[in-house]
């Protein structure tokens, strides 16, 4: 039996942890530094936003129905509406991982706990779960099983999954209905990126209101103080890369100056960085260490991509307003070109000092 | 005839070869312009392999291309004809793609790969049976991209309306290219499964 089930009672054996069952051959000398602990970090760096995430689901219902906005009442409105997400999350996407385990006789990877966590946390509040379920299996399996599983996947699971809802219900994820989990009618939830964007300029919120984060949005991408910690916290354990992170906001300054300077956008470049999904995605999407550019050149190029790729798509496309999602697709896919490219470079930067040392 | 039979099986022009994906892309958002995309794909390529290979004694080799190319536009503007006298509505819907017909692979790779070194009426199955294996494929893309991204089966909603009520939303997905080639991705993937086993 449990030969048979094998993905599936090691799975649950060594859930979020290493068991105490070793090798008792010729040693292994392993880092500590495995996946399930790079795992467990990104999740710990992801709680600060996620818990203010809740607080502003429920504040902005309230305040939206115009009640009371109380903390509590806040926190508890908005987990309510957080959880019934994250359980339909794990269990669609833990449910297709544990079969392709085993079809594939291998171990179920850890991979999926950040997906899991960073799906809900990227998605409006009221998104139907069942579309959040098939957004999820889609993300697994055409995202990561097709390709062999978690480590050879080249798009970003998490974000897929929010491009396919973006793309397959665009009613659900785009519009000035969604944000605001149960508004009336007369109060417009559409994000202010969005309302800027198509004309409405009276909706921009003061900076400090960005930074803080009380504006519609996604759960975990409103409040730049809380995404901050966890950058720190990835920057500091080095799990996230900072020659990535860093090109990402220069890159995106640049363009929205430019943008702004050029009339083609009426936003302040510091206020467009601040606005929707950009932060977020600099800090957690971008830096995933598989998809991403490998090559420390090629790090620094991508990341630079990524921030002006994202302003373009903004800018330029008033229907796509999240152009970070997209902008972070597409270099996903160009990272492995970047990274021969930087490699080739090298070699033949390496040949030319040969000629000229075998010369002498 | 078990040689026939291939390209409707383990030997098909899109599955196997991959050839004709474009045209499988463009025209499977619904069943009914696929069908007639099918049909029509059938004709030209058994037609013109009937043709060339009557014929394929007195073409020079070297501009063998140019002869093809003739029969099969010749061919293509027949059926265009056809399509645009008796079925006006799915003719406007297919567009360009009727014409472009010319330029499928499956076909010219059949005069060039079959009816140039076969008698006539092999070379009419041939073009039959490609034909028909590309257009098999084509209507269970289409069909599935018609049901989950419109909710409709040939133009008749399939969906009940208390699917919609509860809170059903059709794929929008579906309707866009970059599906199809996930479908035929995923018809791919299957037909691996079961031949290599």
């Amino acid at each position: 039996m449990s030969r048979k089930f094998n993905a599936l009672f090691d799975a649950m054996d060594t859930f979020l942890r290493t068991p105490a069952t070793v090798t008792d051959g010729r040693c292994h000398v392993r880092d500590a530094v495995d996946m399930k602990r790079i795992m467990i970090t990104v999740m710990i760096a992801l709680v600060p936003a996620l818990v203010f995430g809740w607080w502003n689901v429920g504040y902005q219902h309230f305040f939206a129905i115009g009640g009371q906005t109380a903390l509590w009442p806040c926190l508890w409105y908005g987990f309510l509406k957080w959880l019934p997400l994250v359980i339909v999350t794990y269990v669609s996407g833990l449910g297709v991982e544990v079969l392709f385990a085993q079809i594939r006789k291998e171990e179920v990877a850890e991979g999926f706990f950040v997906t899991g966590f960073l799906i809900p946390m990227i998605m409006p509040p009221d998104v139907p779960l069942w579309i959040v379920a098939v957004a999820t299996v889609f993300a697994v399996l055409f995202g990561k099983e097709v390709f062999g599983g978690t480590g050879y996947n080249f798009l970003n699971p998490a974000l897929l999954a929010r491009a396919f809802v973006f793309f397959a219900y665009p009613s659900v994820i785009s519009g000035d209905k969604v944000w605001i989990s149960n508004s009336p009618d007369a109060v417009s939830g559409a994000t202010p990126l969005a309302l800027v964007m198509n004309g409405h300029a009276e909706a921009m919120p003061t900076t400090w209101e960005l930074i803080l984060g009380t504006i519609p949005g996604c759960i975990g991408e409103t409040c730049k103080i809380a995404i901050l910690i966890g950058a720190v916290i990835l920057l500091f354990t080095q799990v996230a890369d900072w020659r990535i992170m860093i090109p990402v906001f220069a890159g995106g300054y640049v363009t929205a100056m430019v943008c702004q300077l050029t009339g083609l956008c009426p936003i302040a470049a510091h206020d467009q960085l601040l606005m929707g999904g950009f932060v977020f995605g600099a800090v957690f999407m971008a830096t995933d260490p598989v998809t991403a550019a490998h090559t420390r050149n090629g790090k620094y190029l991508y990341g630079l991509l990524i921030g002006i790729l994202a302003i373009l798509i903004r800018t330029l496309n008033k229907g796509y307003p999240e152009g970070m999602m997209l902008a972070i697709l597409l270099m996903n896919i160009f990272a492995p070109l970047i990274d021969w490219c930087v490699v080739q470079n090298h070699i033949k930067r390496r040949k030319k000092r040969l000629e000229v040392r075998s010369k002498k | 005839m078990k040689k026939y039979l291939g390209p409707l099986s383990k030997d098909n022009p899109i599955l196997v070869q991959t050839l004709g994906v474009c045209s499988a892309l463009a025209v499977t958002a619904q069943l009914k312009p696929a069908v007639v995309m099918a049909f029509s794909v059938t004709v030209v390529c058994a037609c013109s392999n009937f043709i060339i290979s009557l014929i394929r004694n007195t073409i020079p080799p070297r501009i063998r291309i140019i002869v093809q190319l003739l029969v099969v536009s010749f061919f293509v503007i027949m059926v265009d004809l056809l399509l645009q006298s008796f079925v006006y509505d799915v003719s406007k819907m297919l567009s360009v793609f009727v014409g472009l017909i010319i330029t499928n692979c499956i076909i010219m790779g059949r005069l060039e790969a079959f009816a140039l070194s076969h008698k006539p009426l092999p070379s009419l199955m041939d073009g039959v049976m490609n034909g028909l294996g590309y257009g098999l494929v084509l209507v269970v893309v289409a069909f599935f991209r018609e049901l989950l991204g419109s909710g409709t089966l040939w133009n008749h909603q399939v969906v009940p309306d208390s699917w919609y009520a509860a809170g059903y939303l059709n794929n929008g997905l579906m309707i866009l290219p970059p599906m199809a080639l996930i479908l035929i991705g995923v018809i791919i993937w299957a037909k691996n499964g079961v031949t290599e086993r």
